[in-house]
């Protein structure tokens, strides 16, 4: 299995609207897949189809090479989530709530030990075991999501716009996580609407209005643009006003 | 499909750790059966006694007292008023301080004396009929008995009555309301409180968005709504047991029959009642619908299940529709069993019908349960 992640025509209406529209893409492993669009463009919609919360009106998805529609509960064992709302139970404390995740992955006790005291310690959260989830911090609560959505070793992580309210510092210290965790051959996928993120993403796919405009890693969009005009050292915000003018209003 | 104890373990836990912190959550599930087995034990009592009264005696002989001694004597009137013309007696009655009026005319004692009939008015504010129809009654016997007491025991053998009726009234002998009414009460306690309970736990995560985290788990939908029962049914089982010592210990309600069949009972009826919260909580769009479908499900179950009004006397109609409560068959065992002594052989039907009703609900929230958002 080359591919971590395959999607073939994918497309989800809504009644009469069209949230996504025949977006086809192919994720390799290990790789970090950068979803960017401005909000509503469909990308948690894509996201939420991959993992089996809602279905495709059409289209056919793999991820972890089994079939989105026939194999779900396969899917659900090699996925780790992490959705905009930091889901954690807030009235839980930080352990309680690892233990439930845990449990729910069905972890034996000795691994959900040994994973808690690595989670503990890469959110920076030692020593605040007991402490309520709704008095931590937006940095610390981002970071204890992700290490409930990763306590079961998953081979393939989606993050659905994971740093939504939380500072710059806290921004850095998520990155650096998850180009650790890249390195450690997890695949990634994650929909920002921040421009310095996609930076960080091997490959970007702007996603404008349910439709995936480009698909190219950040350098070659740069270059892309270059070539067609007269701009020097574009940043990615520059690339994507310029996409989104150039393909007008869809 | 998967079923790993783990995960349910896990669900369970989990539970129990929100229930601990919720303040409401623990207030409903230790404070509402005993605030509402006190509040309907006394208040939603019909014995009807100490009734306020008020006399009018325009005779002022020895019999007219004898009279209204026995009306005090029998603990159903307290003469509070003493009124000194008819229109006293409309204002006591008029203005609600009274709910009785004795009228005794002039010549009461002098007609008891010479051997004739003797006449005494009874004024009854009717507009609550059980309080009047316990006022008819209990002034017919004072007055019974004393005529009787007037004649003497010769008279009555000399002239043999042609028909002697003899009652007996078993299960309740005293006819308390209390007795009658706690082991049902009991049973609209269980209900009220697992239906508010259960009816948010589904639709709460969803709106809290925790349950998009859990779809993406490899949990069950089996393995999830095991999990979600097993810690009300602890609590209902707490709650049971909370609303009988109370009953028997405070109310006094003698208990007929076996208390572990009673638990038995009780726990096979938790399931059917956390079934239908979980259905409901299931399909509820938000917490709110939810409340508001449960209140929509706790008024029937109340007023039909036979709790406040004998299912005999409601149109057929009626009477088939609150068959499909499961509150009507757990009152009737409840009934069966703490005033009538029933055993299981009895309330066979009764278990037969709430285990199918159990089964059937909880296959139906489990099937409602869709491991998808919308």
């Amino acid at each position: 299995m080359e591919y971590a992640i395959e999607i073939e025509n994918f497309t989800k209406k809504f009644g009469k609207f069209t949230a996504v529209n025949d977006v086809s893409f192919k994720v390799k492993k290990g790789e970090v897949f950068g979803f960017l669009g401005p909000n509503g463009s469909g990308k948690t919609t894509v996201i939420r189809m991959l993992m089996g919360l809602i279905s495709p009106t059409y289209g056919k998805g793999k991820v972890a090479g089994f079939d989105i529609s026939k194999d779900g509960d396969r899917i659900r064992e090699k996925i780790g989530y992490m959705s905009q709302k930091f889901s954690l139970y807030e009235d839980l404390t930080v352990e309680e709530n690892l233990d439930f995740y845990g449990g729910v992955y069905g972890l034996s006790k000795k691994l959900l030990e040994k994973k808690k005291k690595e989670i503990l310690k890469m959110a920076d959260l030692e020593g605040r075991e007991k402490t309520i989830t709704s008095n931590l911090s937006g940095g610390w609560k981002q970071r204890l999501a992700l290490g409930c959505s990763i306590i079961h070793d998953p081979e393939i992580l989606f993050l659905d716009e994971p740093t939504g309210g939380v500072d710059p510092l806290a921004r850095r210290k998520f990155w650096d996580l998850i180009y650790k965790l890249s390195q450690n051959g997890v695949t990634i996928l994650v929909t920002t609407h921040y421009m310095d993120e996609a930076e960080h993403c091997n490959t970007i796919g702007f996603i404008y209005y349910g439709n995936l405009l480009t698909l190219d890693t950040p350098n070659n969009m740069k270059k892309y643009v270059i070539d067609g005009h007269i701009k020097v050292k574009p940043s990615l915000e520059d690339v994507f006003v310029f996409i989104v003018n150039k393909e007008g209003t869809i | 499909m998967n079923f790993n104890v783990k995960r349910v373990l896990a669900v369970i836990r989990k539970e129990f750790y929100q229930i601990k912190r919720d303040k409401r959550t623990i207030a409903i599930i230790l404070l509402m059966p005993i605030m509402e087995l006190l509040l309907f034990g006394y208040a939603a009592s019909t014995s009807v006694d100490h009734i306020s009264t008020v006399v009018f005696n325009n005779d002022m002989g020895r019999e007219s007292q004898e009279l209204l001694d026995g009306f005090t004597n029998s603990q159903y009137f307290d003469i509070d008023y003493i009124a000194y013309s008819m229109d006293d007696v409309h204002h006591y009655i008029d203005d609600g301080y009274s709910k009785a009026g004795i009228v005794i005319p002039p010549e009461f004692s002098e007609n008891i004396k010479s051997g004739k009939t003797a006449q005494i008015q009874l004024v009854v504010d009717g507009s609550d009929p059980t309080s009047a129809q316990t006022i008819l009654s209990s002034a017919g016997g004072v007055a019974q008995a004393m005529s009787v007491e007037i004649i003497g025991d010769n008279a009555i053998k000399t002239m043999p009555q042609p028909l002697d009726l003899r009652s007996r009234v078993w299960y309740n002998p005293d006819m308390s309301s209390i007795n009658f009414n706690v082991p049902g009460l009991i049973g609209v306690i269980l209900q009220t409180v697992t239906l508010m309970l259960t009816s948010f736990s589904i639709v709460r995560e969803r709106e809290k968005g925790t349950m998009e985290q859990l779809i993406v788990t490899p949990i069950s939908k089996m393995e999830l709504m095991v999990g979600k029962i097993i810690p009300y049914v602890i609590i209902g089982f707490i709650d049971i047991i909370l609303a009988l010592a109370l009953s028997v210990f405070w109310f006094k309600v003698p208990v007929a029959g076996s208390i572990g069949l009673l638990l038995f009972f009780s726990v096979i009826f938790l399931f059917s009642a956390l079934g239908v919260g979980l259905l409901i909580s299931t399909i509820s769009k938000s917490q709110l619908q939810a409340m508001q479908l449960s209140m929509f499900m706790i008024m029937p179950n109340i007023l039909l299940s036979g709790y406040m009004f004998p299912r005999e006397a409601m149109p057929k109609v009626i009477q088939t529709i609150s068959n499909i409560f499961p509150l009507t068959y757990f009152i009737k065992v409840l009934r069966g069993i703490i005033l009538k002594g029933n055993g299981f052989s009895s309330l066979k039907n009764e278990f037969i019908i709430l285990v199918i009703f159990g089964i059937a609900v909880l296959a139906m929230a489990t099937f409602k349960f869709k491991k998808k958002i919308y």
